[in-house]
């Protein structure tokens, strides 16, 4: 099993001599095969073989009629390039309008340019250049036994030479000194973040504002906080991102909420009423499958579907998982009202919020046990 | 005949003087390349290749691959004051300030979808053929890194503008690579620069987008062509082709000149679809906010079964000791892509190991002539299938008004039973198509011509099939089993006393064996086959030949 040998038929050389007609007549009718001069086969291994037409011309007439076409084909590419850059002059952009008009312009041209060459060239390789078959020899991938057996006794010898095998000191240590130098690439790239530490198991919304007041909820995009008697039909939603921070993306990565509206008899036991004010509810609009934004509310079965994998959740029963891929609850924040009668957080999640990681654990049990 | 211009004639000479290229162009200049339009796939992939470098690289004279918040002010009217990044302004620039930029945009896009569909093609194209066979395992080996490479290289590039829906892809990479034990969370802080989206992951992905991964690309191409170049390129079985030779065109000029318009042909399509074919409005979009998201966000087609592995997985999660393995996040992101990539580079080395066959083929198999092979890569094709399917659920359900659940819970049994039952009919399908190889190569082909028997029974006459698609035919290889009976004595041979001695040479007996053979005639062994005497081969003069 270990022959990697092919079996060769008996004669490798060509039936014939390179350069001298072929025994076999000519396949195609017609005088239009011409003989593959010596100079043409240069290569001893590519030849013309048996049952394989060889070389076949074209018809000279045909030839010339095609080399009209390919002609034509050659100067619509001509046209079309220059009217391509013409288009670029001519046609601005800006608007949608004006660039939509500027983009099929330079397409379009671009494309007929492109086109007509590939056209032409491939009439020219079918219609003019000749018809190929020729043969060309394979020989086996290994080189013979000898140069093999030459390869292999040189890179022993050459690893004798060395001292490589002999001095094992010097291997070890040369070991040892790589070993070091092969992580440093490694501990270089140690600066490119910092390290975690708890940052994933808090959010915005439990520091404190400036002034050591509660945060506000405001509206996303607005910046509006809301009031609580204001948010008052049920069945109403809202994306809710935390007082301050309504630009900044990585706060709002794990601090965006929704924000909803039930009626007291919808809510069930798997919402912590506690954290509730006046049915509005508050849950984590960061997905804890993979952290989509949980983005779509469905108000006559309350559920909330992440419209990236689809994780379905309860908004009325502590979002609990109904359906999909997300393994926990959205968790829930727990929400007041300050003095003036607008909605704050009372305090941070008591769970991470977003997708699971390693170090996470079941911060929901902890926070049960925690409470208990 | 005319005189040949100078710069033609007098080329090879300078070159010779120079660089001593005479030998390497006397092997070269007529190397001969065999034809067949399946190998033209891989000339896709790789000419869509060089139109991503060159778009890549115009892009890159404007794109400012930077996270800092900027006031767009640019031509866009419905996005002018809007707070964004500075990626995402540049990204409007080439598109509405720049001409051509949006097409190049376009272009770039379309190219990058057709460098991965021509990869994957490609790639069935050889493993159906069985062309990673010895001595291309290398080669084979080069493509499964290329193909790896080519999502990376896709997966960087789709987050690059910053919008809101290259945005969302980018959260699921955040989200899947926290899910990994142990590091996950280390090396998310590493690649986002602290918590996400943090301030440094589009120039990160920029100079892996267009230096790291494109540089290996690179090299791989190159290497893959070499070795191409090297080893000769398969055939397929015809007339005066075997495992000794190449059959086809010259490399000078014909084949030159075939490739360069075959280049062409790729980039004239990739153009018509970069002008007309709207791609990744991003305009359209806004710019990337972790609160926001848009319902039916697709990713890049070639992230469809990774996306359809995340929606099919129940909700599984182990906590223990303080620790969460998110299997319901893990399991879809690794296994599928696990399961294929690994299966495909150790495939040569398997089928090497169960038929025990370390010669060198360079004579491709039809499909249908090793059924095994082609069953496990439609099975394979079924699993990649139904995961990109389902990547798309939500439109399926929408479109074909069917409930979102059902169509998860469908692909949750058919990832199942749809390879099983694509891989039994897969095989059968090979095993008839051999049958009527097999009954053409023996009783020839209907002639359309009825005679009258003396003795008044009608027959159709039928005719030896012609000689070219016969060669075609003939060309069937036998797969080798290893083996495994017992000797004289009563004991198996030394390798299959094991329990994995006898399950290999149990595979290898169901992988070899030819179901149908062929004898010097082709005629098919198969039972069931003889009654069909009657339609005999017909005298000359009813020549029609089977084209």
């Amino acid at each position: 099993m270990t022959d990697n040998h092919i079996d060769q038929p008996e004669s490798r050389v060509p039936a014939r001599v390179i350069g001298t007609p072929s025994s076999n007549g000519p396949i195609l009718s017609g005088d239009n095969r011409r003989e593959a001069g010596a100079a043409f086969l240069a290569d001893e291994d590519v030849h013309e073989v048996k049952g394989v037409p060889g070389v076949v011309y074209q018809d000279p007439a045909s030839a010339r009629r095609a080399e009209r076409l390919v002609a034509l084909l050659f100067t619509i590419t001509f046209l079309a390039g220059a009217a391509f850059i013409a288009a670029y002059v001519a046609f601005q952009v800006g608007t949608i309008d004006k660039t939509a008009v500027s983009n099929y312009a330079l397409g379009g041209t671009l494309s007929v340019a492109l086109l007509s060459l590939a056209s032409g060239i491939t009439l020219w390789v079918r219609r003019i250049m000749p018809k190929y078959y020729l043969v060309q020899e394979r020989h086996p991938m290994a080189s013979d036994s000898a140069t093999r057996e030459y390869v292999k006794e040189t890179f022993l010898e050459g690893a004798n030479e060395s001292g490589f095998v002999k001095h094992k000191l010097l291997r070890r240590t040369l070991l040892l000194a790589a070993a070091p130098l092969g992580l440093a690439p490694l501990v270089l790239l140690k600066d490119l973040g910092p390290l975690p530490g708890t940052s994933l198991r808090h959010t915005v919304w439990g520091a404190p504002t400036k002034d050591g007041k509660p945060r506000r909820l405001v509206v996303e995009g607005t910046g509006q906080p809301i009031r609580a008697a204001d948010f008052n039909s049920p069945g109403g939603i809202l994306s809710v991102v935390p007082e301050g921070y309504e630009e900044d993306l990585n706060a709002l990565a794990k601090a965006t909420l929704i924000l909803l509206k039930f009626r007291p008899e919808e809510i069930k036991s798997g919402t912590n009423l506690n954290w509730t004010h006046d049915g509005i509810v508050a849950y984590s609009k960061i997905c804890t499958h993979v952290g989509c934004p949980a983005a779509l509310y469905e108000q006559t079965t309350h559920h909330i579907l992440c419209p990236c994998h689809q994780s379905t959740f309860d908004a009325a029963d502590g979002a609990k998982v109904i359906f999909g891929p997300a393994a926990r609850p959205l968790p829930q924040l727990p929400i007041g009202i300050d003095g003036e009668g607008y909605l704050v957080a009372k305090s941070d999640f008591n769970v991470p919020v977003g997708p699971s990681f390693w170090e996470r654990g079941d911060a929901e049990a902890e926070a049960r046990e925690k409470k208990a | 005949m005319n005189t040949p211009p100078k710069a033609i004639a007098d080329t090879s000479t300078f070159l010779d003087d120079r660089l001593g290229a005479g030998r390497f162009l006397k092997r070269n200049l007529r190397k001969v390349f065999p034809d067949h339009w399946s190998f033209l796939l891989g000339e896709i992939a790789l000419y869509s290749f060089i139109i991503l470098l060159l778009t890549g690289t115009f892009l890159t004279l404007w794109f400012k691959p930077s996270m800092g918040e900027v006031t767009y002010s640019g031509s866009y009217q419905p996005l002018v004051g809007v707070r964004m990044s500075e990626a995402y302004a540049s990204a409007l620039n080439i598109s509405f300030d720049v001409r051509g930029g949006l097409l190049i945009r376009q272009i770039h896009h379309w190219a990058a979808l057709l460098f991965v569909a021509g990869m994957t093609v490609h790639m069935l194209r050889v493993f159906f053929t069985g062309a990673y066979r010895k001595p291309r395992e290398l080669n084979w080996l080069i493509g499964v890194g290329l193909l790896t490479l080519a999502l990376l290289e896709g997966l960087t590039g789709y987050s690059l503008p910053d919008d809101l829906l290259s945005g969302a892809g980018l959260r699921i990479t955040e989200g899947v690579m926290m899910a990994i034990p142990i590091v996950g969370t280390y090396i998310t802080f590493f690649l986002f620069g602290g918590e996400y989206p943090g301030h440094d992951v589009i120039s990160r992905f920029f100079t892996i987008h267009i230096l790291l991964i494109p540089g290996i690309l690179l090299a791989l191409i190159s290497a893959h062509m070499i070795l191409m170049w090297v080893q000769k390129h398969t055939q397929m079985p015809g007339t005066g082709r075997a495992e000794t030779n190449v059959v086809g065109a010259p490399f000078y000029p014909a084949f030159m000149a075939k490739a360069g318009a075959f280049f062409l042909f790729t980039f004239a399509v990739i153009a018509l679809l970069g002008t007309f074919a709207q791609i990744n409005p991003i305009w359209l979009f806004g710019p990337y906010t972790p609160a926001d998201i848009s319902a039916g966000s697709q990713p890049d087609f070639y992230m469809g079964f990774l996306e359809g592995a995340l929606r099919l997985m129940p909700s599984w999660e182990i906590n223990f000791w303080g620790h969460t393995v998110a299997l319901s996040v893990l399991i879809p992101a690794l296994v599928p892509m696990g399961i294929i990539m690994t299966g495909l580079a150790l495939y040569p080395f398997a089928e090497q190991w169960i038929t025990g066959d370390r010669r060198e083929h360079h004579i491709a198999d039809r499909p249908r002539n090793n059924p095994h092979r082609t069953a496990i890569g439609i099975s394979g094709i079924a699993f990649y299938g139904i995961l990109w399917l389902l990547g798309a659920n939500d439109e399926i359900s929408a479109n074909f008004k069917v409930s979102l659940y059902s169509t998860t819970i469908f692909g949750r049994f058919a990832i199942f039973i749809g390879p099983a039952i694509a891989y039994l009919i897969a095989y059968r399908i090979c095993i008839g198509l051999q049958r009527k190889d097999a009954e053409v190569l023996s009783h020839g082909v209907e002639s359309g011509v009825i005679k009258r028997m003396p003795n008044g029974e009608y027959i159709e006459v039928h005719t030896p099939a012609a000689q070219d698609i016969a060669d075609h035919m003939r060309g069937k290889e036998l797969i080798p089993v290893i083996e495994s009976g017992v000797d004289g004595e009563g004991i198996p041979p030394k390798s299959a006393r094991t329990a994995l001695g006898r399950l290999r040479a149990k595979m290898s007996e169901a992988y070899g064996t030819d179901r149908v053979p062929f004898d010097g005639d082709g005629h098919a062994h198969d039972a069931g086959h003889h009654e069909e005497e009657h339609a005999a081969v017909g005298s000359g003069g009813d020549h029609k030949q089977l084209h």
